[in-house]
């Protein structure tokens, strides 16, 4: 046998280079598709919890002045308060000065109202009465505005890039001389996570331990009797989200079927409060996501060849031990992939706990949904929104390393 | 499951109680979805069994919830816009879907299990995140509000089960017939129509419906991306369950079941012809 020659290995490299691209080229519309449809919105979303010009904006020659502003346990000094009644001034009359208090109450509690009563204040003076008494009537009209603390509020409110919002995620909060400290006023958001993660965890042991006898039991059967039964699995699977969240209103509401069922055949006088709490949330998710764990387990099942378990039965082994170490060890392969995936679609539901959950009920997903849309603190929802991404693309890559992507159970 | 004749008395008790388990989950399965049916004939506004309702009254059933859907100008809109948007984004997830899953099968495809798991992630990361990176980004482009950032935005969100299920039907695909075919002159389109595509038919439908399903059952990314024009379905089941809840959402709660299982079975014959297709024997 002669080795190749040269030319002869070009040409198998340069063949070789051409499939590539022809499999590359194949790909290539849907990944453009995705990139500009998908990934560059989610990109805009991370760059939207770090980049927050709005302050920078309404008030540039404050925040210039506030840079030569040394000692954070004084006031800033007198022209930068002057500067700063003036651009106030000017804001009021451009009637944006509702955008400034938002931002501020935002850096620091309870300025809503304090900025808008201030603008007014201000706004009635005329232009010689705000180089003469301006700084006076902003020290007069609130007593925060003698406070150092939120001039350094303000002047980090005005970066324009930020991981302000990272912090208050994490609850925590940038003092100007200890650092980085745990927020003492209100922790909400760590604790959410909390929440979020346990619940998430609840349901996946409650899809564990409801799954895994079922998917056992059909293994077993005979196929056609098994494809039959499968169906019942499927359909929930294939119904609507909303079907499946509108019946667990039905079932749970307090004059619903379970407890006109349960008061009916006398077993109680009171109706339980069911809807709009982390329990309903915990059974309707519960509900929704079990077809994700049965599916994989029913198909590591049946590919487990039954000769193990009867050999190890014949050869005395005690039914209990013999499942434990011979059988269920096989199915860990089904058990990790549903469970990996029920935990991460849970992580970051949003739909049933807004629509049964109450406030008892609510998760991560919610909260951002409720800065999107009520509180309009959108940078706010994107850095939440990122910590949350984050986590779930970390499980995504412990389920592409373990499972793989593509093998995801649908059916 | 057959009971094996060396099994004592413990072994049959585990296996009744196996097979009860077994039953009670599947109760608990089907039952919540079941009981929307009879209770969206109810005559009265009630989420709830009436009486007569549970004595067969025949007058505490009626057909009035689904009167009223189909005499409301909002829920005809909805049903309109879902069916519009979902045919669409449809077409466009499975035409790109197809194609990449066509690249994604082959064994030169560079990069690929790193771009296999990207162009999967739209089903991973959460809606509400790619919703809210969506309404940033759309409204940027003058996009939210309308049609075609609806469309798109379900296109992408079901591409990944058009490649997942083309890709299952591709795996033992035999690439020597696509050579044969160009050797013996066939230009690559007409390979791509005449010998692969009736290979992997089955799973092009049957990634086309669960794109379908996905669009027509997706609500977050509309909630923020989409102005009233665009309301569909599961968007005004949302508002009704929030704001004020009658049995109109259970008579379309209803309907929906019956779209869903007309999906169900038209999968399941499509799984099993792909398999006898590809002369395997059907497993389970």
């Amino acid at each position: 046998m002669s080795s190749l020659t040269t030319s002869e290995a070009g040409q198998a490299a340069s063949a070789r280079r051409k499939k590539r691209l022809a499999a590359f080229l194949f790909v290539v519309p849907l990944l453009l598709f995705i990139i500009v449809t998908f990934v560059a919105p989610i990109g805009t979303m991370l760059w939207r919890s770090v980049y927050h010009p709005t302050v920078a904006e309404l008030i540039p020659q404050t925040l210039a002045e506030l840079e030569r502003w040394e000692d954070h346990k004084q006031l800033p000094d007198e022209k930068t308060l002057q500067v700063f009644v003036s651009e106030l001034h000017t804001l009021n009359e451009q009637r944006l000065s509702g955008k400034l208090s938002e931002e501020f109450n935002r850096a620091y509690t309870g300025m809503s109202s304090v900025v808008k009563s201030t603008a007014r204040r201000i706004g009635r003076l005329d232009a010689q009465a705000l180089q003469a008494q301006g700084v006076q009537t902003l020290l007069d009209a609130h007593r925060n505005w003698s406070k150092p603390e939120l001039w350094y509020a303000i002047e980090r409110s005005g970066k324009v890039y930020t991981y302000d919002y990272y912090l208050t995620a994490l609850d925590l909060e940038l003092h100007p001389d200890d650092g980085i400290q745990v927020r003492q006023d209100t922790q909400i958001y760590l604790q959410l996570y909390t929440k979020t993660l346990n619940m998430a965890l609840v349901i996946t042991l409650l899809c564990a331990l409801l799954g895994y006898p079922l998917a056992y039991y059909l293994a077993g059967l005979p196929s056609n009797r098994a494809n039959l039964l499968l169906v019942l699995v499927l359909l929930p699977f294939w119904t609507s989200l909303l079907v499946r969240t509108t019946s667990w209103i039905a079932l749970l509401q307090t004059n619903g079927v379970i407890n006109s069922f349960l008061m009916g055949i006398g077993l109680i006088s009171q109706p339980f409060e069911m809807l709009y709490t982390s329990f309903a949330t915990v059974v309707a998710m519960t509900h929704i996501l079990l077809p994700f764990m049965i599916l994989p387990l029913y198909s590591v099942m049946r590919g487990i060849d039954p000769s193990y378990m009867r050999a190890a039965l014949s050869l005395g082994e005690k039914p209990i031990p013999a499942f434990a170490r011979i059988y269920f060890p096989m199915t860990l392969p089904g058990l990790s992939a549903g469970a990996l995936l029920v935990f991460i679609i849970s992580v970051g539901y949003y739909i049933t706990p807004a629509l049964v959950g109450g406030t008892d009920g609510q998760m991560i997903s919610n909260i951002i949904a409720f800065h999107m849309q009520r509180s309009n603190n959108w940078e706010l929802a994107a850095a939440l929104g990122s910590l949350l991404l984050g986590l779930i693309m970390l499980l995504y890559w412990v389920y592409d390393r373990f499972v793989g992507a593509s093998n995801i159970k649908l059916g | 499951m057959k009971i094996p004749a060396y099994y004592g008395f413990w072994h049959h008790l585990g296996h009744w109680l196996l097979k009860a388990s077994s039953w009670l989950v599947l109760l608990f399965l089907i039952l919540p979805i079941l009981v929307i049916v009879p209770l969206s004939f109810n005559a009265e506004p009630f989420f709830s069994f009436t009486e007569g309702m549970l004595t067969l009254d025949p007058e505490a059933y009626s057909l009035r919830w689904y009167r009223e859907i189909f005499n409301d100008p909002k829920w005809i809109l909805a049903i309109k816009n879902s069916f519009f948007i979902g045919i669409l984004s449809t077409i466009l997830a499975t035409i790109l879907g197809t194609c990449a899953a066509i690249g994604l099968a082959r064994d030169e495809m560079p990069f690929r299990r790193f771009i296999t798991a990207l162009l999967l992630s739209p089903m991973i990361v959460p809606l509400i995140i790619t919703a809210a990176g969506m309404f940033f980004f759309y409204s940027n482009l003058g996009l939210a509000g309308g049609y075609l950032g609806v469309i798109l935005a379900h296109a992408a969100l079901g591409t990944p089960f058009v490649i997942i299920t083309v890709t299952a039907t591709l795996t033992g695909f035999d690439y020597s017939l696509a050579r044969a075919a160009l050797n013996l002159g066939a230009t690559p389109i007409r390979v791509f129509f005449d010998v692969i595509m009736p290979l992997i038919r089955p799973g092009v439908i049957s990634g086309a419906l669960f794109a379908f399903i996905t669009s027509f059952d997706e609500v977050v990314v509309i909630l923020f991306m989409a102005g009233p024009q665009q309301r569909t379905i599961p968007r005004q089941m949302f508002s009704g369950l929030r704001e004020q809840i009658n049995p109109s959402i259970l008579a379309i709660a209803t309907l929906l079941i019956l779209v869903s299982i007309a999906l169900l079975v038209t999968i399941e014959l499509l799984r099993r012809r792909a398999e006898r297709m590809r002369g395997i024997e059907i497993p389970n």
